[in-house]
């Protein structure tokens, strides 16, 4: 469905160099991606501010032209093939509306249903869907001023999936938006996924929009793939491990270790003490620890993505 | 049996991106008649100007009042018609500043005649009305021999002056896909473009006219047809029949904005600016 090879952007940016000179420089924002997407992936595309996420989904669209490489998107040239490609994708760039600022958020469903040239039972399937699933009906004869981010964001959504697209490319579509939108928003892109006829393509920096959606993760930084892979493989590869928290009623005894597991932590004068499992099961551990030790209560706590991509990002390159 | 057309019924995707625009103005009705008190107002100056510029002299570049304000009137009512059409593309600096475009070109519309449709400048209405009484009123001034080669260049020099001018806006517009900090610098071409016309470019200087007249083009604006109108050998030399080369400067320079268009687009697609 999607097809990225070797591909590259480069921008030409001027640096200032001594009081009137500027020099040229150029900058690779994405920097040689190769990625195949087949049709009903739901992929996460992360990575830090300016690692070439948006670029590349500007490429995808159709709305920037790469310096080098091949991309096709249904496969049609972005670039060349614009006006059709859009016929069959969705975007939704968080700060770019597709909605008609002054008018009811029905009315610009209606103007796209005529830009898009959706047949009239088409439109209304579709509608109804985002309608029911999104909870569009309180707001929809509100003009798009005055939604809030998280309605208008919902508004947004259902505007880029009326004209049926095989493709959807969100680019941040939980930015800035409260937890009750953002769950809206994130089960509605589940389902829409569990169809398998849409394929998506998410940004985000909220890597719990990855962990609900995406199995597969593409983390980007400085221009360059540096993970394609499910969540678990990052973990894996990245040597997260699980965590024991024990909360204890006496304190350890000095000089106590747990086979199998490093003792990271401790707090509360000794009374809380994290272990790090280094390849032995949880159960193994606990069985460990209740023999030695007073334990009150525990809890194994799963690695933190976040801790996972933080490291990824501010590795060397 | 044939299958029924299930798109029969549906508008033409940039009427209704108009459409969309009508409504949204009505939710402002005071600021729209503000702007388009304003606009006229600014219309009217425009002209006054001219009868000002007589008050000081009876003749101006050999010219009388009526046959200067000829020119006024082929020039106001061609800018006019052009401002009412193309104008709002002006807007392109902003759109590119904010990230509009990138919205514009995720649709499977064209580029220009989507940002064309964007804004309905109907807040312009009494310029038009106005820019098309200066030609009237001008066309009553003047004891002209009619014949038909008269009558109809009459008619078309408004339209020929209309293309010329919307290809002055799309060009001057283009700037901001190199240079997003344009700011004004288009309307030197635009609004500057329309002051150079509505007066006979005799009043103008060697370089400085021989640029924007025929470099440019201005001359054919304007200039030239309103001499072919009045039967008034050209001062400046130029034969009677050059009055009749606006159909095809027009359309040589909506040839260049195009172009200027297309490579402007090209290059914003190629740094994003």
């Amino acid at each position: 469905m999607i097809e990225m090879q070797d591909l590259r952007k480069d921008f030409t940016v001027r640096v200032k160099a001594g009081r009137l000179r500027r020099e040229k420089r150029t900058v690779s924002a994405v920097d040689g991606v190769s990625l195949a997407i087949e049709q009903g992936e739901m992929v996460g595309y992360i990575g830090p501010n300016g690692a070439g996420k948006s670029t590349t989904l500007k490429m995808l669209t159709g709305v920037l032209s790469p310096s080098s490489g091949d991309v096709r998107v249904c496969g049609l040239e972005p670039v060349r093939q614009r006006t059709r490609l859009a016929l069959q994708i969705g975007v939704v760039f968080g700060q770019r509306s597709q909605l008609w600022w002054d008018l009811p958020l029905g009315e610009s469903f209606r103007l796209l249903r005529h830009v898009y040239r959706v047949p009239r039972d088409d439109h209304e399937r579709r509608l109804v869907r985002c309608r029911e699933l999104l909870g569009l009906d309180e707001f929809l004869h509100t003009p798009v001023r005055q939604l809030s981010l998280g309605q208008r964001m919902r508004g947004e959504l259902t505007a880029a999936l009326l004209h049926g697209p095989r493709v959807l490319f969100l680019d941040e579509p939980t930015i800035g938006l409260d937890v009750v939108s953002k769950q809206a928003v994130r089960s509605f892109l589940a389902e829409l996924g569990r169809g398998g006829d849409v394929t998506l393509v998410l940004t985000t920096h909220d890597l719990a929009d990855i962990e609900r959606l995406c199995r597969r993760l593409v983390v980007i930084d400085h221009g360059r793939v540096v993970h394609d892979g499910t969540i678990d493989e990052l973990h894996a590869r990245y040597g997260s491990r699980r965590r024991l928290v024990v909360d204890l009623d006496t304190p350890l005894p000095a000089g106590f270790t747990l086979p199998g597991a490093t003792l990271t932590g401790t707090e509360a004068d000794g009374h809380r003490v994290t272990f790090t499992l280094d390849g032995i099961a949880a159960g193994a551990a606990v069985a460990g620890l209740v023999g030695a030790a007073a334990v009150r209560d525990l809890s194994v706590v799963e690695p933190d993505i976040e801790d996972v991509v933080a490291k990824l990002y501010t590795a060397p390159r | 049996m044939a299958e029924p057309d299930k798109t029969a019924e549906l508008r033409n995707p940039y009427l209704a991106l108009l459409g969309g625009k009508l409504r949204s103005m009505a939710s402002y009705r005071t600021s729209f008649a503000v702007e388009l008190l304003t606009n006229a107002g600014g219309t009217v100056i425009d002209v006054a100007t001219v009868f000002v510029l007589f008050q000081a002299a009876a003749r101006i570049g050999e010219f009388t009042l009526a046959e200067a304000l000829m020119m006024t009137g082929l020039t106001s009512a061609g800018f006019v018609l052009a401002d009412m059409t193309v104008g709002n593309i002006d807007d392109l600096k902003r759109y590119v500043r904010t990230g509009t475009l990138d919205a514009v070109l995720v649709r499977p519309l064209g580029v220009l005649p989507q940002l064309v449709c964007m804004d309905l400048p109907v807040r312009k209405l009494l310029r038009l009305i106005v820019g098309i009484g200066v030609l009237v009123v001008a066309v009553g001034m003047n004891d002209i021999d009619w014949t038909p080669a008269r009558v109809l260049l009459l008619v078309i020099s408004p339209l020929t002056a209309a293309v010329f001018f919307g290809a002055i806006f799309v060009i001057s517009a283009s700037l901001a896909f190199w240079w997003v900090e344009s700011g004004e610098v288009g309307s030197a071409f635009t609004y500057g473009g329309r002051d150079f016309a509505s007066y006979p470019i005799t009043v103008y200087g060697g370089w400085f006219r021989a640029v924007f007249a025929y470099t440019l083009g201005f001359a054919f604006v304007a200039y030239q047809p309103a001499l072919a109108i009045l039967d008034r050998p050209d001062p400046l030399g130029l034969p009677a029949w050059a009055g009749y080369m606006s159909p095809l400067v027009a359309p040589a320079a909506a040839t260049v904005a195009w172009l200027v268009w297309r490579a402007g687009v090209r290059h914003y697609r190629s740094t994003g600016s």
